[in-house]
């Protein structure tokens, strides 16, 4: 469904990517784990084509991102829900306004039917009720969730989490949680989810994999993640100060 | 990115309500500090061409004069250069936080071409507000210089008029106009450009914001002279 192979990415010849090879299959969530600022986020940003490769490529369903035109390019995205990792809510607009905007701008539905999936998709990340509000309005948590119902609203195939849980407290955490999975498995969603809060890879992911030094250093199922004896990764699914990694 | 513009050009009425909303912006915003300053242009222009006249040239041709100096060059560049401090700062902002907050990238992953979304409508409405601008201030400058005229000079009000009408040509108005629709295109486009290419955090989008009104001023200054060249023969 997704295959990334030998992707490479350099800034100002720091390699950040490092010919990475990553498949993700129909219907699996792969969690994507590694130490703030390994370049998780510039991966997720290569799969829907924002940023090019320096070398390597990105296959969605057979087809090459590079290969394609940009009216070919924006269909496929039109398939795929973003959540970005600060949000990146449209500051001008309401909140319902910013989760219906990919169904106003690239649907035919009406405005009722519009606001009725707007109105689910807020219910469904706990945040009924406020789609009136403007995005200056909401905190940080609250700003998450709304950018998650956005990610969510077009109904995707596929969909990149960008540290979906970061910033909430644990109990809509795990509500969060819970939502990915049942994406998963009622809507048969392929995703790939960037965390550093192993609680949820372990309750989202199918399989995890780590990124450590621009490769992937660790991919394999949850469990094989659980019981793995790669001190790079057990020291991270710890967070352990001892180990191969230096803390700071 | 003006081939991309082009591209998505022939969409503009499907997305008339996003040029409507900005060209109603573009408006407001600019239309008092245009008024301010086409006041003063044309109060100065009338009191400097009094006083280079007297003596030597009937001042019944004082409004001919400012009339001329108003349309063809003074409020198009000049409203050109407010709008330019005023929208093409605020477009390069704006879009620049969007860029830096990663917005526009949503939109991309939206499968929304932001080059259709907000460039276009912002270029389209450059086009089409600064000849609209340029209407009020050659009426607003004129009037100012009629001020001056009757209260400073003591020339008769319809001297003056008398005076802006002979050797009027509609010619020179749609110069001034097709100048204006120019330097609204080159102020939207700069303003887009400077804001798309923004980098780092609030500190790119301060440099991208006087990138854009520097970079547009000066292009509105260097146009209006290569424009001027090719439409008014010596
Ligand atoms: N547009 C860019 N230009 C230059 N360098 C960049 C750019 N985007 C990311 N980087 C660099 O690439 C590296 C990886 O960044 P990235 O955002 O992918 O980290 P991350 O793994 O998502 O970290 P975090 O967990 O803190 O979000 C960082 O060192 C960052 O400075
Ligand atoms: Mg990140």
């Amino acid at each position: 469904m997704i295959e990334i192979h030998g992707l490479t990415k350099s800034f100002e010849r720091r390699v950040v990517l490092d010919r990475v090879d990553l498949d993700i299959a129909q219907g699996e969530t792969l969690v994507v784990i590694g130490r703030s600022g390994c370049g998780k986020s510039v991966l997720l940003k290569h799969v829907l084509g924002l940023m090019e490769p320096d070398a390597g490529s990105v296959t969605i369903d057979g087809k090459r991102l590079d290969q394609l035109d940009r009216a070919q390019l924006y269909q496929l995205r039109m398939r795929c829900g973003v959540l970005f990792q600060g949000g990146a809510l449209f500051d001008s607009m309401t909140v319902a306004e910013n989760v219906g905007l990919g169904l106003s701008e690239n649907t035919t539905k009406s405005k009722s039917e519009i606001s009725d999936i707007v109105a689910e998709r807020l219910a469904w990340v706990g945040l009924e009720g406020i789609g009136h509000r403007s995005t200056s309005e909401l905190s940080g948590g609250m700003r998450k969730r709304a950018a998650l119902a956005r990610a969510i609203a077009m109904d995707p195939e596929i969909v990149l989490y960008d540290e979906p849980t970061t910033g909430l407290d644990p109990i809509t955490a795990e509500g969060i949680n819970d939502l990915i999975v049942n994406l998963r498995e009622r809507l048969k969603v392929t995703a790939i989810a960037v965390t550093h809060d192993m609680n949820s890879a372990f309750k989202i992911g199918d399989r995890i994999a780590m990124l450590h030094n621009g490769q992937i250093i660790f991919d394999g199922s949850v469990d094989q993640a659980r019981t793995s004896t790669d001190p790079i990764l057990q020291q991270f699914i710890v967070g352990a100060t001892t180990g191969p990694l230096e803390p700071l | 990115m003006v081939w991309r513009l082009l591209g998505v050009l022939p969409q503009f009425l499907s997305s008339i309500r996003l040029v409507v909303y900005q060209m109603l912006t573009m408006g407001v915003r600019s239309l008092p500090l245009i008024i301010l300053t086409s006041v003063f242009t044309g109060a100065v222009s009338a009191w400097q061409a009094a006083y280079q006249f007297q003596n030597f040239v009937p001042m019944r041709y004082l409004g001919t004069a400012v009339g001329k100096a108003v349309v063809i060059e003074l409020a198009p560049v000049l409203t050109a250069l407010v709008v330019a401090g005023r929208v093409g700062a605020s477009i390069a902002a704006e879009l620049g936080t969007m860029r830096v907050t990663e917005q526009i990238d949503a939109l991309e992953v939206m499968g929304i071409d932001p080059v259709r979304y907000l460039v276009m409508p912002r270029v389209v409405s450059g086009a089409v507000m600064l000849p609209v601008l340029v209407l009020f201030s050659d009426f607003i400058a004129i009037m100012g210089a009629l001020v001056v005229a009757v209260v400073m000079v003591h020339l008769p009000a319809t001297t003056f008029l008398n005076g802006v009408k002979l050797f009027f040509h509609m010619s020179d108005m749609y110069a001034g106009l097709f100048k204006a629709a120019i330097f609204g295109i080159i102020i939207s486009l700069i303003g887009c450009y400077q804001g798309f290419q923004t980098r780092g955090g609030a500190e790119g989008v301060g440099r991208s914001t006087t990138g854009a009104v520097v970079i547009a001023s000066v292009l509105i200054l260097i146009s209006d002279y290569l424009i001027a060249t090719a439409l008014f023969r010596v």
